[in-house]
């Protein structure tokens, strides 16, 4: 196996680290797209802990590994989907600042 | 037994008028709606007299009595499988006979009309209402059941309701329409009660039951009695309420001279020949539960109706307003027929006193129909109600003088007009079954014959007033109906009502009791002497004889003051120590909690809705500061 000598902590010391910079960026970034990108770093890191728990606790079984498959894909819908609002925003607000863009509300 | 289904269409077709007179009227010239109102009165009168003429003359009596059939008739709300409400025609003697009275009266009125209300804003919507109020009527008297009877008399109630306040504009109209709706409901609360409890004791609602001999109500001992009268005789005696209250009977009368606000044909229709007689209709309707069942009910009835005719009789005498003398002598006349119905028994000779109600009644409706119209054409004339802006009007208006005349005469009892037979018929029933009664009748006989005579000449005769313009005969529109009718009120005595209309359906002979007819045909001609004597000519007699009665002048010219006794028992009683505490309780307690509620609602919200911000970076924060809040909080569950 590839990840032979390499201990599981290491793997979810990435995932911790890349799942806190993407929260970061999406509670401290105003712009749509830094945030759209914020929550791919958060997907990701979720994807990193499912592989990782799957190799290192049930090496014979591939469920994580699907799992990480469908976020992807998931992942993939949602940014175009996020991305065709960001442009509707754009044409509506001409910006694409969050806290120009607060209509709804009370 | 002949087929008389086709008398669902007298009722239908006043009501198929007034949808389409209320729904279409305004997109027409006024007039087609009366033309159309009074053609569609015009063929459901057809039909009644083509069913009296089947029913009394080409069928006639079946085996010595004429039957009560049942032409329409459907199950509307069944509750159990003897006690349900239906919907039907039933046709039977006093049916038939007010088939007749209303669609005579109401087509004259609906001729007479057209030419009343000529030019009157709302034209359309009188004609819609006269032809809603001539359903309601029909469908009243041809009810199969009580409860059928009962929806109808509410909407009599109603259309009266619309037609007094018919100038709404006028406060007082609205107000008196506002007092007579008030006043009848009132009366109607004791109607629906004893509704309740004759159905409860005698499980049926049906005429039919009711009065056939064999029926629950006459054979059942009912057990339960209260203050010594059995139940049944309560529940009739509340339903008589019902019926004092339409019928304007004492306590209950004082929306009647109020009515007088709506115009004048409507007073002739409603106010003086159909709806305020529907109490007797009712009383009589159900004659045979009283007569046998409860003879302490058909005592109130009896007393209430002779109480009323004098009181009423009294009133009349003072009164300046000549409709209001007309309204005031109804009453009368009314109480003369519920007195008779009180003193009358059941079957035979014995129901002398229901034949002579119904008599009355017929005889009435023609000749007080004919009094009110006359009076409008008179108001017509002059653009006033008062007597004293009248006089002498006998040279200008010639037609309406003499057919007011004869209607005079009718109703005071000369023979041979029709007033005469149905009242002497009445006053031989009341000296055979009870002399206080008779007393009573024989002294109304004469002060009816002295203020029918005061009103006559006061307005006829005396000196003339300076009118605007000089007054003139009315159109023939509205001379036509005030001559039929006075034919009517001619020869409808010469009717053989005994023949026809008894207490049991059998019929019987009636003669003319010459101990009777002799004495009250002498006190209505003294009533018409001092009446000449005081009013013919301008004199002074009127003023001096007021002056030294003068306590029970003023008491009558201020209609004994009812009026005020009821304004102060509903205003400084009612409204002060019922109605205001409830109003205070209403407003300070129900609404306030309710207040309250909606207070803390809005307050609350307005306190938290900035958390709403529409700034998605917050609501970020708070999601996740949420997320890692609850992560710690099961962590910390799990791990203990």
């Amino acid at each position: 196996m590839m990840t032979e000598g390499i201990p599981l902590e290491y793997f979810l010391i990435v995932s911790t680290l890349m799942f806190f910079i993407g929260i970061f960026g999406f509670l401290t970034r105003k712009n749509l797209i830094t945030m759209l990108m914020s929550i791919e770093l958060i997907l990701n890191s979720v994807n990193i802990n499912f592989v990782a728990f799957n190799s290192y606790l049930y090496p014979h079984q591939m469920q994580g590994q699907f799992y990480s498959l469908i976020i992807i894909a998931v992942a993939a819908a949602e940014a175009a989907v996020a991305i065709a609002i960001i442009i509707n925003i754009y044409r509506n607000f001409r910006s694409i600042e969050t806290d120009k863009v607060d209509e709804m509300k009370y | 037994m002949t087929n008389y289904s086709y008398t669902l269409f007298i009722p239908l077709i006043p009501l198929a008028m007034f949808l389409l007179i209320g729904l279409t009227g305004h997109k027409f010239k006024p007039i087609v709606s009366g033309y159309a109102g009074t053609l569609g009165l015009t063929v459901a009168a057809f039909l009644s007299y083509i069913t009296a003429i089947r029913y009394f003359f080409i069928e006639g009596a079946v085996d010595g009595t004429y039957p009560m059939i049942k032409a329409v008739s459907t199950v509307w709300l069944r509750f159990t499988d003897t006690l349900h409400i239906d919907l039907g025609v039933l046709i039977d003697p006093i049916s038939v006979m007010m088939l007749v009275v209303i669609t005579t009266v109401s087509l004259m009125v609906h001729l007479y009309s057209l030419g009343y209300m000529k030019g009157e804003r709302g034209f359309a919507r009188f004609y819609a209402f006269l032809s809603l109020f001539s359903f309601s009527m029909l469908g009243l008297v041809l009810a199969t059941n009580i409860f059928q009877m009962y929806i109808f008399w509410e909407l009599v109630g109603v259309s009266s309701f619309l037609l007094i306040g018919f100038y709404y504009e006028k406060p007082s109209a609205v107000a008196a329409s506002k007092k007579a709706f008030i006043v009848t409901r009132f009366a109607d609360l004791g109607f629906l009660i004893g509704i309740l409890m004759l159905s409860f004791t005698t499980d049926t609602f049906d005429f039919k039951t009711l009065t056939s001999l064999d029926g629950p109500i006459i054979t059942s001992t009912a057990g339960a009695s209260f203050m010594g009268l059995s139940v049944i005789t309560w529940s009739l005696i509340f339903i008589f309420i019902g019926g004092a209250g339409k019928s304007a009977m004492f306590p209950l009368h004082i929306w009647l001279p109020d009515a007088m606000e709506g115009p004048t044909p409507v007073s002739a229709l409603i106010h003086a020949a159909t709806m305020v007689v529907a109490g007797v209709y009712l009383v009589a309707r159900l004659f045979p539960a009283y007569a046998i069942a409860a003879p302490d009910a058909l005592h109130v009835v009896g007393y209430v109706g002779g109480f009323t005719s004098l009181f009423a009789a009294v009133i009349a005498i003072t009164q300046i307003d000549i409709k209001r003398v007309l309204a005031f002598s109804t009453m009368s006349q009314i109480g003369y027929m519920m007195m008779s119905l009180g003193v009358s028994g059941y079957g035979d000779h014995e129901g002398l006193g229901y034949m002579a109600s119904m008599f009355h009644l017929f005889t009435h409706a023609m000749f007080k129909a004919l009094l009110f119209l006359g009076a409008g054409a008179i108001i017509h004339a002059v653009h006033s109600n008062n007597m004293t802006d009248m006089g002498g009007l006998r040279k200008y208006m010639p037609i309406t003088h003499i057919t007011f005349l004869i209607a005079c005469l009718t109703i005071a009892g000369i023979p041979p007009l029709s007033g005469f037979w149905s009242k002497d018929e009445i006053l031989a029933a009341a000296l055979h079954h009870n002399p206080i009664l008779f007393g009573i009748g024989f002294g109304v006989a004469g002060l009816t014959a002295f203020y029918m005579f005061r009103l006559y000449y006061n307005i006829f005769w005396g000196t003339d007033r300076h009118y605007h313009h000089t007054p003139h005969e009315a159109p023939a529109i509205m001379t036509f109906p005030l001559l039929f009718l006075a034919v009517a009120s001619v020869f409808s005595g010469f009717l053989p009502f005994s023949h026809m209309v008894t207490s049991d359906g059998k019929p019987f002979e009636a003669h003319t009791d010459m101990l009777v007819a002799i004495p009250s045909v002498v006190i209505a001609l003294i009533g018409i002497t001092f009446a000449t004597i005081m009013y013919k000519k301008p004199s002074t007699i009127p003023d001096r004889l007021a002056g030294s009665i003068k306590g029970l002048y003023k008491a009558s010219l201020n209609k004994f003051w009812f009026d005020e006794i009821y304004l102060f028992v509903t205003k400084r009683v009612i409204f002060a120590y019922i109605s205001r505490p409830i109003a205070w309780f209403d407003r300070h307690v129900v609404d306030a909690t309710m207040n309250l509620v909606g207070w803390t609602v809005t307050t609350a919200s307005n306190k938290i809705k900035g958390l709403q911000s529409g700034q998605l970076q917050q609501y970020a924060m708070v999601f996740v500061s949420s997320v890692v809040i609850l992560v710690l909080l099961f962590v910390y569950l799990i791990s203990k």
